[in-house]
């Protein structure tokens, strides 16, 4: 009986995690969805304690208590901090999946061989695997993100590098197979292959560089997912497998609508090692550049009637989306039409710029994606980017030597006069340069994203902005 | 906030399944008296159904949610949690507790900031101001 009603509450659980994920579909009902999730968590882990066997509470209330001390700050981190904070997440999901497969391993031990079905020690194995690569993986990943200075930012290559990961991966797989046909005569794989999955997580990520890290976040958050329905085929848990598919899935599209708009395929992206700054082939056409200043293109600005702006992750270094909203509010003002073009990469993680934004209370009406801002491009006056670089490159419209040919861009070359806020012409994290800042109709304005808007801003309320 | 009559249906169905499911499990388990032994195919459909709901839905969320998604993804991933009390609060031999308690511990890290941190991103998006 009591386990019927421990199903039936991980039944509830379970329709409420799809509740959950289907109210966010939109912002006005997405609150109600961490509603739904959090009475769904409540609902697993009070049905989970109704099992009988349950003695260790102390334990249970250490590790609860302590996982409330390190999770309540982990949730108040600034906003820019979130791409970390997200990949330090995966980490800890990974982790747990890893130490619960590894546990009932040697749980399985203790009681003798007929614990061990194929389909059992298969999923064991799959999900310490996932589990412990997704550790590392993601640990490398929170690194790179939080600019931790001994792990390098840019992509790190050697050769033979995919061979070599390979053959580490194939040699784990390899164990993981052997501790399938017979679990207790090879033991001794079994740590072999935690420490293979371990090496192996760090080296996948090692190559890889910044503008691919939102494809990157988002397959080790459907890893995260995945490593937790291998637990659920472990421990014979439907809500875990439900739970962890849907994870899985959603960590899957992300990666898939991050690809997609980077042009490039998943192998691409893992093995492709993007992001070295190439060696200027044709660097002897070096265009000049056209510097302006602030004031000047505040004054220019001030004519415009329609205006958008391009946010890329240099906003986010710099923190400037409280003086971008004062931007917003002093365009708006006087009754000229701002809004906010997004490209799905721009950032660190899928959305990053809509959450910034959001954080600096600008509608969100007023944030466009790509594709329905593209045509209404040669029709606007004025486009300020800010921190972008790759995204708004004309050369992967034309230029099928570019290595980033055929991504989907920003067309801000077809406004009137685009202005571009960048701190300095380093390229950016493809590494390549951009013939939009060369264009007749561009005007650099050097410095720090938050110093050059909150100028651009001063001179606009000096200059007036009565609001006629 | 117009769900079409497709949506709201699929959501009932899917609900529906999902709660017949449990009625269905729970009625199997009565009948054995015992938790039953991995019936895999069972396992293999259930996690082959929520892939698909899963992608259907995932496919709807608002291009602007896509951070408090995931991290609402994170939270709902440490369901790892349900795996880590059992191991924890059995009896068993003390480095078993011990892996149970760090999986534990690391499963709550990842509920609570998880939860926490989506709603105080979706607060922030406000509404479109009305004023022209």
């Amino acid at each position: 009986m009591r386990y019927t009603i421990i199903q039936l509450i991980y039944a509830a659980g379970v329709a409420l995690f799809i509740f959950a994920l289907y109210w966010m579909n939109h912002p006005k009902t997405a609150r109600r969805g961490v509603i739904a999730g959090v009475v769904a968590m409540a609902l697993a882990i009070f049905g989970t304690l109704l099992n009988p066997g349950i003695v260790n509470w102390h334990w249970i209330a250490i590790a609860v208590a302590l996982g409330f001390a390190v999770g309540i700050p982990l949730s108040k981190v600034p906003l820019t901090a979130v791409p970390q904070r997200t990949a330090l997440s995966h980490a800890f999901g990974g982790l747990a999946a890893g130490l619960v497969g590894a546990a009932e391993y040697y749980l399985w031990l203790r009681e003798g061989p007929q614990a061990f079905t194929a389909f059992r020690t298969f999923a064991l194995i799959a999900e310490i695997i996932l589990g412990f690569l997704t550790f590392t993986g993601s640990l490398m990943a929170a690194g790179k993100l939080q600019e931790v200075k001994w792990i390098p930012q840019r992509p790190v290559t050697y050769k033979f590098q995919n061979q070599s990961n390979l053959i580490l991966f194939a040699i784990a797989v390899l164990c993981g197979i052997l501790v399938v046909i017979d679990p207790v005569k090879y033991t001794m794989l079994f740590p072999v292959i935690i420490g293979l999955s371990l090496l192996f997580g760090v080296l996948l990520i090692i190559p890889i560089g910044g503008a691919d890290m939102p494809t990157v976040i988002a397959l080790l958050n459907s890893y995260a997912g995945l490593s937790a329905v291998a637990m659920g085929f472990v421990l014979n848990n439907k809500l875990l497998v439900t739970a962890g598919a849907l994870d899985g899935s959603s960590g899957l599209i992300l990666a898939i609508i991050m690809c997609k708009a980077m042009n490039r395929s998943f192998a691409n992206v893992l093995f492709g090692a993007f992001g070295q700054v190439q060696k200027s082939a044709a660097g002897g056409e070096a265009k000049a550049v056209k510097s302006e200043t602030a004031e000047g293109a505040a004054q220019i600005m001030e004519q415009a009637s329609r205006v958008v702006v391009v946010p890329g992750y240099g906003m986010a270094v710099a923190q400037a989306q409280h003086r971008v909203r004062e931007f917003y509010d002093q365009l708006t003002k006087r009754g000229i039409d701002v809004r906010f073009a997004i490209h799905p990469v721009a950032g660190r993680m899928p959305g990053h710029m809509n959450v910034l934004l959001a954080e600096a209370e600008i509608p969100y009406d007023k944030l466009v994606e790509m594709d329905d801002i593209n045509p209404e491009m040669s029709q606007t006056d004025v486009v300020l980017v800010i921190g972008a670089n790759d995204v708004v490159n004309p050369a992967a419209r034309h230029d099928k030597s570019s290595p980033i040919f055929g991504m989907p861009i920003i067309d801000a070359d077809k406004a009137h006069t685009c202005f571009a806020i960048k701190r300095s012409m380093n390229p950016g994290f493809a590494g390549i340069d951009n013939e939009l800042y060369t264009a007749d109709h561009t005007y650099m304005i050097f410095g720090d994203a938050k110093a050059v808007v909150g100028e651009i801003v001063k001179s606009l309320a000096a200059n007036g902005g009565g609001g006629h | 906030m117009k769900y079409s009559a497709v949506q709201r249906l699929t959501v009932l169905v899917s609900v529906l399944l999902a709660g017949s499911a449990g009625l269905v499990w729970a009625a199997d388990a009565q009948m054995e008296g015992a938790p039953p032994q991995t019936d895999y195919v069972t396992m293999l459909l259930v996690f082959m159904l929520a892939t698909f709901i899963g992608l259907g839905v995932i496919q709807r969320v608002s291009r602007l949610l896509h951070t408090p998604l995931m991290s609402l993804t994170n939270a709902i991933s440490a369901i790892a949690v349900v795996g880590s009390i059992v191991l924890t609060g059995d009896k068993h031999p003390p480095y078993i507790t011990l892996l149970g308690g760090i999986a534990l511990f690391a499963s709550m890290t990842n509920i609570v900031s998880g939860f926490l941190i989506t709603d105080r991103m979706l607060k922030m998006f406000k509404r479109p101001e009305s004023k022209s």
